[in-house]
């Protein structure tokens, strides 16, 4: 039987979009969208194509700002400093060290496996040899991916499995210690059984960092979340426990989504 | 609940074809009852034989709807109302199933009693106000699963108690029976039987309409009303 689930005011907040509305020059992509973001959870985000859920993934860490005549207008408020991660303030390398993504394609740099974990790293100014060799051993052992490469760090990236590479991608998330992981839709180009070793990877990675994570497939959704957010037409339509969503949403337009009436 | 269909229309088919087959065997189950009770009043040995070939094809029926069910989880994924729908039916067709063993229980006892030769039985009028009683619970319980109607199902619910005081009613007149004449004990056993049939029938249509409500709702019923909460080591509270 499920455990009884923790009243939500009980819960801590990681973050919090609050009034968050985007705009792609003229199009507007994210209406009005108030979220919670649980600390040490996985939220998945599900909704049709073109419903907006990457583009509110992508404001987390700012990505939108690297295109000339994007908007953003609300706040993503990230928890305990309460810093708004959208204020031009705020700067755009820094959000994206506090939160890491991954992306749907393994994505890893034409360099070796070491080098990938460690990049992130010497950005951050870290050089001395052996903080780095531990620190990519961390990362690499965070990603369930060490027993297989530990004794070809120095081999090429692209010379891994699909799910090699993309364990290697969130090795390389992880490595600058991020306080929330972004997945964007992380296991639509691999296999079944990578997919399911990323999946059995979030559900570790959640003792440690929050998570948030795209995914076109729900079942996905219902199996590694704790909480889902059902988004349409750049509007969130309904967010609560994953339990709830797929055995008893309370909005029908969910409902119909869900269970495959859509359209 | 959305009334709209399925981007798949073979998974509205495979849908509508087990809400059918469960309406089909409710039906079935039904006769069942109503053969059982008109051969307690009747004494007539075919139609306890017809209960008996009839409860063949309710097994059947259980053992199709429960592979139709895992056929539709393996292919489809079922969530929400379609999940608790499945969930739900699973549920339904085992009360039916055992509805029916009721109606065999019922059509056995019977016999037992007119093989004994016995032309009066006592009680029977109760025992058959009591059948009929049962019977048009079930059929109720069918129509608002039909309809998927929580309002009628929670009023089914809640006159089950008129099946339990009957039964509670034929005992206690037995009892002052056989204590006259103890020559009757046999046969006011068998009554007994039947009449617990009958009870536990109306019982089954209680656990259906909670499925019905869970199905619309979404909500869990079972044990929530006038049992005692019952705590995982099994004791009372």
């Amino acid at each position: 039987m499920a455990d009884p689930k923790p009243a939500l005011d009980s819960l801590p907040l990681k973050a919090g979009a609050h009034g968050l509305n985007f705009h792609y020059g003229d199009f507007h992509a994210l209406k009005k969208i108030d979220m919670p973001i649980y600390d040490k959870r996985v939220t998945a985000l599900i909704g049709p194509s073109g419903c907006g859920k990457s583009t509110f993934l992508r404001c987390f860490n700012r990505m939108h700002d690297l295109y000339p005549g994007n908007r953003y207008e609300g706040e993503i408020r990230l928890q305990p400093d309460n810093v708004n991660l959208l204020d031009r303030a705020v700067d755009p390398i820094e959000v994206r060290m506090r939160l890491s993504m991954v992306f749907q394609k393994p994505n890893p740099f034409p360099k070796t496996i070491f080098e990938n974990v460690a990049y992130g790293l010497r950005v951050r100014g870290l050089s001395r040899r052996a903080v780095l060799e531990e620190k990519v051993e961390e990362a690499l052992r965070g990603a369930a991916l060490w027993k297989e490469v530990k004794d070809r760090l120095h081999e090429q990236a692209f010379n891994l499995s699909g799910g090699q590479q993309q364990r290697l991608c969130i090795a390389r998330a992880l490595a600058t210690e991020p306080e929330i992981l972004l997945f964007d839709e992380p296991t639509s180009a691999l296999d079944p059984i990578a997919t399911a070793s990323i999946e059995e990877l979030i559900a570790e990675l959640k003792q440690k960092v929050t998570i948030l994570i795209v995914t076109h497939n729900m079942q996905q959704a219902a199996r590694v979340s704790d909480f889902t957010a059902y988004m349409y037409l750049g509007e969130l339509i309904e967010f609560g426990w994953t339990d709830d969503i797929f055995i008893k949403p309370n909005n029908p337009q969910t409902e119909a989504y869900i269970t495959g009436r859509f359209g | 609940m959305p009334h709209s269909e399925h981007l798949s229309k073979q998974y509205d088919s495979d849908l509508e074809d087990i809400r059918s087959r469960v309406l089909q065997m409710g039906g079935l189950v039904e006769s069942q009852i109503l053969a059982a009770i008109e051969c307690f009043a009747t004494g007539n040995y075919d139609l306890m034989a017809q209960v008996s070939d009839t409860d063949r094809r309710v097994n059947s029926y259980e053992i199709e709807i429960d592979d139709a069910c895992a056929h539709v989880i393996a292919k489809r994924q079922p969530a929400a109302s379609d999940l608790r729908l499945i969930m739900a039916v699973s549920k339904i067709v085992t009360d039916l199933e055992r509805t029916g063993d009721e109606a065999e229980k019922i059509a056995r006892m019977t016999k037992n009693i007119y093989d004994r030769g016995r032309l009066q039985i006592p009680r029977s009028a109760d025992v058959r106000h009591a059948g009929q009683l049962a019977v048009a619970m079930l059929r109720r319980v069918l129509d608002a699963m039909a309809r998927l109607d929580a309002v009628e199902a929670e009023r089914i619910i809640a006159e089950d108690v008129a099946i339990d005081d009957e039964f509670r009613g034929i005992v206690r007149q037995l009892v002052t029976f056989v204590m006259e004449d103890p020559r009757t004990i046999s046969t006011a056993l068998d009554i007994v039987w039947i009449a617990k049939a009958i009870e536990r029938i109306g019982d089954h249509a209680k656990n259906i309409a909670e499925q019905v409500i869970y199905i619309v709702h979404g909500t869990d019923v079972r044990h929530t009303a006038r049992e005692g909460h019952v705590e995982p080591d099994g004791g009372p509270q």
